[in-house]
């Protein structure tokens, strides 16, 4: 057990989890190009409004005091700093203007063609799509694929306490609260891999509840949806085959759900295409049969205090069920 | 100044007292969270004594080192109330007072209020309907869930118990001690076919 | 217009050097143990409450770099999840409700009666209980820290994660009872503030002549009065929902998850200028005495320190921006949470002006203004940023803002309250702070202070979020987040040479007389550290600089009896004194109603019953606290 601590430590450290792009200067969506063109400009600005304090200041302070007239001088100081807070006034206006017009411009996520519901969990995100004509609705977890340039409406709801739900290089952020259902508009102008985290303190893992959103051209995201919507493939394999046989007859099952089988458990993310995932655990480690094993082996060292218990197997039943996890694409 | 130094000698007395006042009432009620538990352990503690009857018995003395953690520790408890959520445990036993399974808060325990008969009655599962959960959870969420049943159960109310949930409330919750204000009433009858004690 | 009736002994019929022994008599508190916790003096009081509340700073300090070496690398296992999340909420707790509101209102107990001209503050018993109750909830969150019980839902303490079913143990009630203590003392404090304000000062001392840093603990006040309410609603009800199963903010049964954000926010955000107004006092205080001149624009210094006041109960929701609340009423906060420039940039350009027509003279107080100015209007600039809502989307809950409240309350409360220190220090102990180490202070907390908190922007912007115990080696945050914690020890050493000169000095400073920076207000007309009875006879006001227009001596006013503690009670407006008013004696009996009081609330952490048994010992000291013994100061 102690070794499986280790190799969990080695692969949390080094293992490159797919980072994709996660700033709010590193635009490619639509709402998120608005935001930045707006930071650019206020921030542009207020450096600006900085500098031209600072130079009062350096002005003020080394400046040589002259013998005028004392009521001529309270005079022009009068003037100036009328002029100064009148300047203040017109700016704040100015930025209020512009701050109204960005939100009008990022527009309502309720026009959009495409739903996705996001429930969020502690401490990873559950994620629906809805069924439409051939394709029946399933779920999934910590990985969204949406279509290149079409509006996304994502709802946004909580399963315990508040999330929120954040792709800085896509959009702003929007929180999800227990009790009631919020919105967010997502386009993505390129495709690419777009990585986010929750952004509300949530308890013990809020460090590690990261989500992904692929955005890819609307054929490989019509395939995709086809994939997901299909159950488990059965794969072949002694491996794979035993990996099956031990998730089954362990507590494995009775929180995870893989389709075509008769795993259906609800409390753990829907494992039937976990294979697929660019990672695994919320965006901890990337999906690959080592850091399967490592999870699996020891969820506790790798993200201390979620929900997914140390199941004690032994070193043949990790690698099959690893195996198995591997061969969900 | 001499009077200055004599005010904050005072002071810092004052201060020392309180804070060991303080410490001392607090002492008792450290929630230290214990994450992970250690493996060994684990399996220690699936090595639990039981009477041949499946009635009481005894827990293993590393559960004693640690402090009785299942039983006393707020945060084992409130795992436990997620378990019992998330198992589906409300499937029969309701949310506490029993329905196709019986009840916990009638004031009887057909096995006994030891942990450990409830740790085996999750376990290994008894007569009449309750099914074994050794293959489904895992020695420590067994334990959790035991705690947390015991805690509802309990005749007098704990510290460390839960509160209610943010759900509908149905009945009194955990740390208003909801066993000891139903159990005024009488007991409730045992389901039929639950049969007698064994 | 003042009484005549009595006939105990006036000061008119004493020589000076009786009347001191006289007042002194009649002032001190008893000698030892029993005096020091029986003392009504607000000099006295207002040292203690300082002093603790930069004890509590050094401890938020040491978790504060606690929290840097966990972050320091990315994955680093020196902290785990639980006890950085106690970190982190403690860190803001500890911070805003035991350092930075106490200390702020700390320094009035300690300056406002001396700058009005009065020999104690108005409820000297109400302030004397303040202090106890304040260090009372001070230890219950420290103590429950150490036994790792400590709060660990953060200082906002957001439902449903704080509620009964997501807030495990006692954490968050522990949390929740520490607000009703500091509450209870801050409210106090607020009403003595305003009492002295509007009633003891000297007379003379109309509404235009009073010092700017007595306006600014008006306003500070009346927005305690004011905000106040909000929190001990919403911690009472969230003590509650927890221990007596009420629905606050179960939305199951009716209640609402962000009812608690609405209350705590309505509270939170006028909280920082509670903390802010008094820096503002501080810095319009120092820069006239450094520059030899009055603040330019004291009307409008006035006005700004009001409007701020009000405009601070227009914006909380700024802080709900992604809660998800309808788009018109978030854009109406947009515009309020702006307009509150104009007061601020107002109240910069006045100290400017100042500043350009005086000659600075560059002592370790005036550093300390300058770094305010440099510091604060960028915290200033990026609240405008965050006001914005789209611009906020993106910053929410990120390094960004923890950037931003650093620059606003570091920047804009604690430089000036450094200052403040530096410049009131001979005041408190009747000696001089070393200039050549506060030189070394004020450089290394401004380097310090400017690399630590800088680079948070950059890291917010690049999409790292507040609250995170760590963060995977794949995102770009390491090299910053190193360089950041290194530059925290630069700052921390700063405090710690602060601590360290002040320390010293207290000990064996130069002495200080009794107006060493040659300044204009009604404090330093008195001896370096004051007599307890603070002036031997009250001074009257003939200007708004009463130290700067009377070069040789103040006028005082004469009638007052010293075989009791009497002050002048005088009128609102134009401070026409009314009446000789008795001023309280020292007395236990605060010091165990403070005791009961906690007793109560700590008991009501574990048993609502508390609430009904604790009433008990409360009676029974405040009916000690008030009985009437017959002693002069009861009479009148």
């Amino acid at each position: 057990m102690r070794a499986a601590r280790v190799i969990a430590l080695w692969v949390a450290t080094t293992a490159c989890g797919c980072s994709g792009n996660q700033s709010a200067l590193a635009p490619s969506g639509a709402p998120a190009l608005h935001i930045e063109h707006l930071i650019i400009g206020i921030v542009a600005l207020c450096a600006v409004i900085w500098l031209a304090v600072m130079v009062v200041l350096a002005g003020a302070l080394w400046r040589k005091p002259q013998e005028d007239d004392a009521e001529i001088r309270q005079r022009r100081l009068t003037v100036v700093v009328t002029a100064a807070v009148a300047a203040t006034a017109i700016l704040i206006a100015g930025m209020t203007v512009a701050s109204f017009y960005t939100t009008r411009s990022i527009g309502l996520p309720e026009r959009a063609s495409i739903t996705i519901t996001v429930r969020a969990q502690q401490w990873w995100w559950q994620v629906f799509y809805a069924s439409s004509g051939q394709t029946s609705g399933f779920q999934t977890a910590n990985e969204i694929h949406t279509p290149v340039g079409q509006d996304v409406h994502v709802r946004l709801e909580s399963a315990d306490v508040i999330h929120s739900f954040w792709i800085p290089s896509l959009a702003g952020k929007q929180d999800l609260v227990p009790g009631r259902s919020n919105s967010l508009l997502l386009r993505a102008e390129k495709p690419g891999v777009y990585r986010g985290q929750c952004a509300e303190f949530c308890g013990l893992q809020h460090s590690h509840m990261a989500v992904m959103v692929i955005a890819e051209a609307p054929a490989d995201y019509a395939r995709w949806i086809a994939s997901q919507s299909a159950d488990a493939i059965p794969t072949t394999g002694a491996d794979v085959a035993a990996g099956r046989a031990a998730f089954l007859a362990k507590p494995c099952a009775a929180c995870h759900t893989i389709r075509g089988t008769a795993a259906n458990g609800t409390t753990g993310p829907d494992l039937t295409h976990v294979g697929s995932r660019q990672t695994i655990a919320a965006g901890l480690v990337e999906t690959t049969r080592g850091s399967m094993a490592a999870w699996i082996a020891d969820p506790q060292t790798l993200k201390p205090g979620n929900n997914m218990p140390m199941v004690p197997l032994t070193s043949i039943e990790l690698q099959d069920i690893s195996a198995y996890m591997e061969s969900l694409k | 100044m001499k009077r200055e130094m004599s005010y904050s000698n005072g002071a810092f007395a004052a201060a020392a007292i309180a804070l060991g006042i303080a410490s001392g009432a607090l002492g008792w009620l450290g929630e230290s969270r214990e994450l992970r538990l250690d493996p060994p352990v684990a399996s220690d503690l699936d090595g639990f004594r039981l009477m041949p009857n499946g009635i009481s018995g005894t827990p293993p003395e590393s559960y004693f080192a640690l402090g009785k953690p299942y039983e006393t520790d707020a945060y084992n408890l409130s795992q436990g109330k997620r378990l019992y959520a998330w198992f589906g445990c409300s499937a029969c036993h309701g949310d506490g007072r029993g329905g196709a399974g019986p009840s916990f808060l009638d004031g009887w325990w057909l096995y006994g209020p030891e942990i450990v008969s409830i740790v085996a009655s999750v376990r290994d599962g008894r007569p009449h309907g309750m099914p074994a959960f050794r293959d489904r959870m895992t020695t420590e969420q067994i334990w959790q869930l035991a705690g947390y049943v015991q805690t509802i159960g309990a005749y007098k109310p704990k510290v460390a118990a839960p509160s209610r949930n943010d759900d509908k409330q149905t009945r009194p919750a955990e740390n208003r001690g909801p066993a000891k204000i139903l159990f005024d009433q009488g007991p409730a009858g045992v389901h039929p076919d639950q049969g007698p004690s064994p | 217009m003042i009484r005549s009736k009595d006939d105990g002994l006036r000061d008119t019929a004493l020589s000076d050097k009786e009347l001191n022994r006289a007042l002194a008599s009649t002032w001190s508190a008893q000698p030892g143990l029993w005096g020091a916790l029986s003392t009504v003096d607000h000099k006295v009081i207002g040292r203690r409450y300082i002093a603790t509340a930069f004890v509590f700073l050094a401890l938020g300090g040491v978790l504060s770099l606690l929290m840097r070496l966990q972050l320091s690398q990315p994955e680093a296992r020196f902290i785990g999840p639980d006890r950085y999340n106690q970190i982190f909420t403690m860190h803001g707790s500890n911070m805003m409700f035991l350092f930075a509101v106490p200390v702020m209102q700390a320094m009035a107990v300690y300056l406002v009666p001396l700058m009005v001209g009065t020999r104690n503050i108005a409820f000297p018993r109400l302030n004397a209980f303040s202090y106890w109750i304040y260090v009372a909830g001070g230890l219950l969150l420290w103590t429950a820290f150490i036994v790792d019980t400590g709060p660990d839902v953060g200082w906002f303490a957001y439902v449903p994660l704080s509620g009964p079913q997501y807030g495990v143990g006692k954490r968050a009630d522990i949390w929740a009872q520490m607000i009703t203590f500091t509450e209870v003392s801050a409210l106090a404090i607020a009403v003595e503030i305003v009492v002295t304000v509007f009633k003891q000062r000297g007379p003379g001392m109309s509404l235009d002549r009073i010092p700017l840093f007595v306006w600014s603990m008006l306003v500070t006040s009346f927005l305690i009065i004011l905000a106040m309410p909000a929190i001990m609603i919403a911690s009472t009800s969230l003590i509650l929902d927890r221990l007596v199963g009420t629905h606050f903010f179960n939305p199951a049964e009716g209640g609402d998850v962000l009812l608690w954000q609405h209350l705590f926010w309505f509270f939170g955000h006028p909280e920082v200028y509670i903390i802010f107004l008094p820096a503002v006092g501080m810095v319009s205080t120092i820069v006239a005495t450094f520059t030899r001149r009055p603040v330019f624009g004291y009307l409008a210094m006035v006005m700004a320190l009001v409007a701020t006041g009000v405009l601070a109960f227009g914006l909380w929701v700024h802080h709900m921006f992604v809660a998800g609340l309808p788009r018109l009423g978030e854009s109406f906060f947009t515009a309020s949470s702006m307009a509150i420039a104009v007061p601020a940039g107002l109240q910069i350009f006045c100290w400017l002006a100042t500043i350009w027509a005086g000659k600075p003279i560059f002592k370790t107080p005036f550093l300390f203004v300058i770094g305010f100015i440099v510091i604060f209007v960028i915290g200033g600039l990026t609240g405008v940023m965050v006001a914005s809502v789209p611009f906020d989307t993106q910053v929410h809950d990120t390094y960004f803002v923890v950037a931003h409240f650093h620059y606003v309350l570091v920047g804009g409360a604690v430089f000036p309250l450094l200052g403040a220190i530096y410049y009131w220090f001979p005041k408190l102990t009747g000696k001089m702070m070393s200039e050549t180490l506060g030189r070394w202070v004020f450089g290394l907390i401004f380097v310090g202070f400017n690399l630590t908190f800088f680079p948070m922007h950059i890291l917010g912007l690049q999409g790292m979020p507040r609250r995170i115990y760590t963060y995977q080696p794949e995102m770009p945050w390491a090299g910053l987040n190193m360089f950041i914690s290194l530059s925290a020890i630069v700052l921390a050493a700063g405090f710690l040479l602060f601590f360290v000169d002040a320390i010293r000095s207290a000990r064996s400073g130069a002495v200080a007389s009794a107006n060493p920076w040659g300044a204009s207000t009604l404090e330093w007309a008195t001896a370096s550290p004051p007599q307890p009875y603070n002036f031997a006879r009250p001074p009257v006001v003939g200007s708004r600089e009463p130290l700067w227009a009377e070069a040789t001596a103040l006028p005082v006013a004469a009638g007052l009896r010293v075989d009791r503690r009497e002050l002048l009670i005088t009128g609102v407006v134009e401070g026409i004194p009314e009446a000789r008013e008795s001023s309280v004696g020292n007395s236990i009996w605060p010091l165990w109603a403070a005791l009961a009081t906690t007793l109560t609330l700590v008991w009501s952490i574990f048993s609502p019953w508390a609430v009904v048994w604790g009433s008990i010992p409360v009676a029974v000291s405040l009916i000690g606290w008030f009985w009437p013994k017959g002693v002069l100061e009861d009479e009148s």
